[in-house]
Formats: C-alpha cells, sequence, structure tokens
C-alpha cells in the first residue's frame, strides 16, 4: 500500500466532502425544498454551471476507461475522444435560453417535468420516468464498481472496504446537500480534473524525454499508433465519425445534462459557462488521452486498461502528487454518481410520487421522503455494487446510448418544432430504446457506425411521423415556440 | 399568451443554429486534417511539436480553434436576456 498517496488522495476527497456539507447548510433557508433540493434554486453562476457539466460528463468511463484505450490504440483514440469537445457548447447552444425560458414558465424542475408540460400525456411522463430509472440505475451500478475498483488498486484494501468508503462518501452528501452541494463539489472536481490531467500531461513527456522522443518510441512499438487508425487498422473514419453522436451532439439527451441546462441563474452566467466550458473540456479530454497513448512508451506492457492512469500517476510523479491528481478520477466518478443518484431520486420523488401518488404532500414530507429515498437508492446500488448481477453489467450497456436515443427528439423537436406531440414524442421514446437494444444485441455497428446513429435516426423518423400521421387536439395552454 | 410569440424565443433559436453551424465546421475541421494528412504513410509523415501533423491540426488546433471562436461568438452574437417576469414586462 502507498501511504503518501492514500493519505493525499483521501485528503482531498475529505475536503470536497466537508464542503458539500456546508453547502447543504445554506439550502435550509431557501422556501421550495424541491426547488432548492433538486436545483439549487436555479442559481448556479457560469463557473460552477460549466465544471458540473465538465465533471458530471467526465465519467469512470471517460476517465479511467478511455486513457486505458488510448494506451491500446495509440493517438487514433485521442482523435476520437476530442469530439467530446463539443458537449462543451453544443448542449448549452441547443438547449439554451428556450429550455431555461420554458422550464421556468413551466416550473419544471426536472426533464420529466419538462416532458409532461410540454406533451401533457401520462404515457409519455410514466415511460420516460421509467426509462431513466431503469437505465440510470445500472449506469450508477457501473460507476461504483469503478469507483471501488480505483481505490482498491491505489491502495490495496480490499474490494468490499474500498467500495464501502466510497459509497459512504457519496450518500452523507448527496443525501444532505442535494443539488447545490453537488454541483459545488462538482466544480471543485472539475478543477482538480483540470490541473490534474494538466501537471500529469507535463510529467508524462518529462518522463518520457519529450514528445519527438515519445513519438519516435511508440512508431517503433506500432507505427499504428500514431496514425488515426488505431493500433491494428480498425478504427475506420465512419466509426470514429459516429462518436460525434454518441459522446458529442448526443449528449443533449441526458437527464443528468439537461437537468443543468436549467438550472443556471441568468443568461450571463449561461454565456461564461459556454467559453469556460469548451476550454475546460476540450483540455481535460485531450490531456488525459494523450497520457493514456503516451504511457504506452513510458511503461509498457500493462494488461488491464483501468490501470493506466494509477500506474503512470505513480510512475511519473512523487507519491503525493499522485494521490492528488488521482484525486481527480476518483472525483469524476463521484461527480457521475451523485448526480445520477439525484437524478433518479428526483425522477421517483418528484415524477412519480407527487405527480400521481400524493399531490398535496406538505414540505416536510417531501423533505423527509426524498432524503430517504436518495439514501434508499444509494444503499440498494452498494448491496448490488458488492456483488453485481448480469443484469446490471447487460443494461449498463445501453444507458447512454439508450437514453440518447429515448429522449433527443422529444426534448429538441418538442422546444423548436411546435407540430411535435404527445404521438411523436411517445412513438419517438420506443422506437428509439427498442431499436437500440435490437441493433445492439443483433446487429451491431449498422454502416460501419456506432449503433446509436442508426436509432436517432430512426427515432427522429418516428417523431415525424407520429406527430403528422396521428394528430392530436391542440392542447390549452400548451406554449407555442 | 400561448398565441403570441416571446421576443426571446427568436433570439434562443438564431442561437442554436449557431450551436449547429459550430458543431459542423467542428466536425469539418477535425475529419479534413486528421483523414486529409493521416491517411498518407507514416514514413511521409511532417511533424510539428514533436506531433504528427494530422494530429497537431486536427485535435490540438481544432480544440484551441473552437475555445477561441465560441469566445468570439458569445461575446458578439449572443445576446442576455431576463429571466423574470417582472423585467420581462418592463420591456
Amino acid at each position: 500500500m502507498n501511504w503518501q498517496a492514500a493519505v493525499s488522495l483521501f485528503g482531498s476527497v475529505a475536503i470536497i466532502f466537508l464542503i458539500g456539507l456546508m453547502a447543504s447548510r445554506k439550502q435550509s433557508e431557501s422556501t421550495s425544498f424541491i426547488q432548492d433540493y433538486y436545483l439549487g434554486g436555479r442559481s448556479l453562476g457560469g463557473f460552477v454551471l460549466a465544471m458540473t457539466m465538465t465533471a458530471t460528463y467526465g465519467s469512470a468511463s471517460s476517465f479511467i476507461g478511455g486513457p486505458g484505450v488510448a494506451y491500446n490504440e495509440g493517438l487514433g483514440w485521442v482523435l476520437l475522444s476530442v469530439t467530446q469537445v463539443a458537449t462543451g457548447y453544443f448542449t448549452l447552444m441547443i438547449l439554451g435560453k428556450k429550455f431555461a425560458i420554458m422550464t421556468k414558465k413551466y416550473n419544471a424542475v426536472t426533464m420529466v417535468d419538462f416532458l409532461k408540460e410540454r406533451y401533457q400525456s401520462k404515457a409519455v411522463v410514466i415511460l420516460s420516468s421509467i426509462s431513466i430509472v431503469i437505465f440510470l440505475f445500472s449506469a450508477m451500478a457501473a460507476q461504483w464498481i469503478g469507483g471501488g475498483r480505483l481505490i482498491e488498486s491505489l491502495t490495496g484494501l480490499s474490494y468490499n472496504t474500498a467500495l464501502f468508503i466510497f459509497v459512504l462518501t457519496v450518500l452523507v452528501y448527496v443525501t444532505f446537500g442535494g443539488f447545490r452541494a453537488v454541483t459545488l463539489t462538482d466544480a471543485i472536481q472539475g478543477s482538480i480534473m483540470f490541473i490534474g490531467t494538466l501537471v500529469l500531461l507535463i510529467a508524462v513527456i518529462i518522463a518520457g524525454g519529450g514528445i519527438p522522443a515519445i513519438i519516435t518510441d511508440l512508431q517503433n512499438v506500432n507505427p499504428n499508433l500514431i496514425t488515426p487508425f488505431g493500433a491494428d487498422g480498425t478504427l475506420t473514419p465512419a466509426y470514429v465519425s459516429s462518436y460525434w453522436i454518441l459522446v458529442g451532439v448526443g449528449v443533449v439527451a441526458l437527464p443528468q445534462i439537461a437537468v443543468r441546462a436549467m438550472s443556471y441563474k441568468d443568461t450571463k452566467s449561461f454565456h461564461l459557462a459556454l467559453i469556460i466550458g469548451t476550454i475546460v473540456v476540450g483540455v481535460i479530454m485531450l490531456n488525459m488521452h494523450i497520457i493514456g497513448a503516451f504511457a504506452r512508451a513510458i511503461i509498457p506492457g500493462i494488461e488491464i486498461g483501468d490501470k493506466v492512469m494509477p500506474e503512470i500517476a505513480l510512475n511519473v510523479l512523487p507519491a503525493w502528487v499522485a494521490g492528488i491528481v488521482l484525486a481527480a478520477p476518483l472525483a469524476a466518478i463521484m461527480s457521475t454518481v451523485d448526480s445520477l443518484l439525484l437524478l433518479v431520486s428526483s425522477t421517483i420523488v418528484k415524477d412519480i410520487y407527487i405527480n400521481y401518488i400524493n399531490p398535496e404532500a406538505a414540505k416536510e414530507k417531501v423533505k423527509k421522503i426524498s432524503m430517504t429515498i436518495t439514501a434508499g437508492l444509494g444503499i440498494i446500488v452498494y448491496l448490488i455494487a458488492v456483488n453485481p448481477p448480469d443484469l446490471i453489467i447487460w443494461l449498463n450497456l445501453f444507458a447512454i446510448g439508450g437514453l440518447e436515443a429515448a429522449f433527443i427528439w422529444p426534448i429538441v423537436l418538442g422546444l423548436y418544432w411546435e407540430k411535435g406531440n404527445r404521438n411523436g414524442a411517445l412513438a419517438s421514446m420506443i422506437v428509439g430504446i427498442l431499436s437500440y437494444i435490437l441493433f445492439h444485441s443483433f446487429y451491431p455497428e449498422p454502416f460501419g457506425m456506432h449503433t446509436v446513429v442508426t436509432s436517432i435516426v430512426l427515432a427522429l423518423i418516428a417523431y415525424i411521423f407520429g406527430s403528422v400521421m396521428v394528430k392530436s387536439k391542440p392542447l390549452a395552454g400548451v406554449e407555442r415556440g | 399568451m400561448s398565441q403570441q410569440k416571446d421576443y426571446r424565443f427568436s433570439i434562443a433559436n438564431r442561437e442554436a443554429l449557431i450551436g449547429i453551424g459550430l458543431v459542423l465546421f467542428n466536425f469539418i475541421w477535425w475529419f479534413g486534417f486528421a483523414y486529409g494528412l493521416g491517411s498518407a504513410d507514416v514514413s511521409e509523415y511532417h511533424y510539428i511539436f514533436g506531433f504528427p501533423a494530422w494530429f497537431f491540426y486536427s485535435c490540438i488546433i481544432g480544440v484551441l480553434i473552437m475555445a477561441v471562436l465560441v469566445f468570439f461568438i458569445v461575446k458578439k452574437f449572443f445576446v442576455n436576456v431576463p429571466f423574470d417576469d417582472e423585467e420581462l414586462e418592463k420591456r
């Protein structure tokens, strides 16, 4: 066990955790518990908004998994990963002011709230709530497993102990802190990621004897490592380009991202977030994947991709610095997990309980239920992560693409196409999810592109067809764009 | 209310179109340099600051140029609008 690294790692995490708790104190003064707990009272500033978007999105898969794949595939995987720079500006520009204005008018707190008011349909609400709970729940379990593994490989604690520490930290501050605590800790975690990857990249370049030397080394290992086509030339332009949809443009439809696009204070913060977000996402994605690709030249022969980040950090940095830098991937996982947890909880409390079970619930009761559900969910996920069932692992494969295929058109066309109606939205969600699962299982990667592309196209056809062919009566009170 | 167009929506629509324009530009820049320069044989690669030229232009300059573009476009073309109803009525 590396004590120095472990101490500075846990130290950094503890500081983040304390700030989350302090933020939760501020919360009790405000009037609407639901607005505050799940949306931070719509008061995010530009910096916090940009950072929370980045941190929520930069999850375990991109932080731990990504550099591991770049280690094996070389610069071609870095090329694929920079497609994510689009999330920095595109998501916010598309949802943009319109989403914030509409959700404020509707008094919407969640993405489902927005869909409910826009389409005025019980079926839309129930279908979208269920898909959010199922998909995000399994995504969350996968992240927790990742968090446990990271602590395990860094400190040498057993997986179960590591997982327990991880879960306890996250649970305490999400349960008591709510959205404000989550976004604030996200801002710190985003900053750690930004600075951490920068420090690590510089250290890697120095350790490797400069960029030209590293590139020559890579070329000697396998010339394909410095081409855009991956280690064995299998990354085709069509496949790599389709990641523009999966991790770039499609991110608009992820509920954990969309909810952030309605939580900012004013358009000034929004503009600032666009600028900061683009720079921060771009730099983090570029750095961290270059680190992964370059690591191959410095420590060859790492077999498990997930170990690339921890090993390279411990190799090129003093142990205590490595601990702080590695707080970044841990921070990334934590911030993804905490926002997912809160989102699943808000879906259950706000979209199902308050909508259909007890619309008249008093503030104190809602508060109690929100916290209980958040904590309860966390405990269930913990039990799942201790011994993950196959079903969860299977579902997790579909989580991101499935949510994108389900929600992209109901949200985007719901905002910008006034003829879109509930039939279109329902058809689009059903076709999106089903086609994604079916293609993924039986005919993966049609046309050489990631499966999500086909499903999004089919979902678009379904949305338009459903809206135009099966007209529903225009509803009083539906806002026209 | 439902028939009357909110003036803020035309601003929002224009900004969404700018977003689409930016992402298209981003994609063309990224694709053009990556596969335009990267498809050559490795022995014919040029290098800039040690990076293969395709990578340097497509990824490093690509990210940089998007950051700069977003900065100028937001500063120049994005308009502040009020979110509060009272502020709206003053207009």
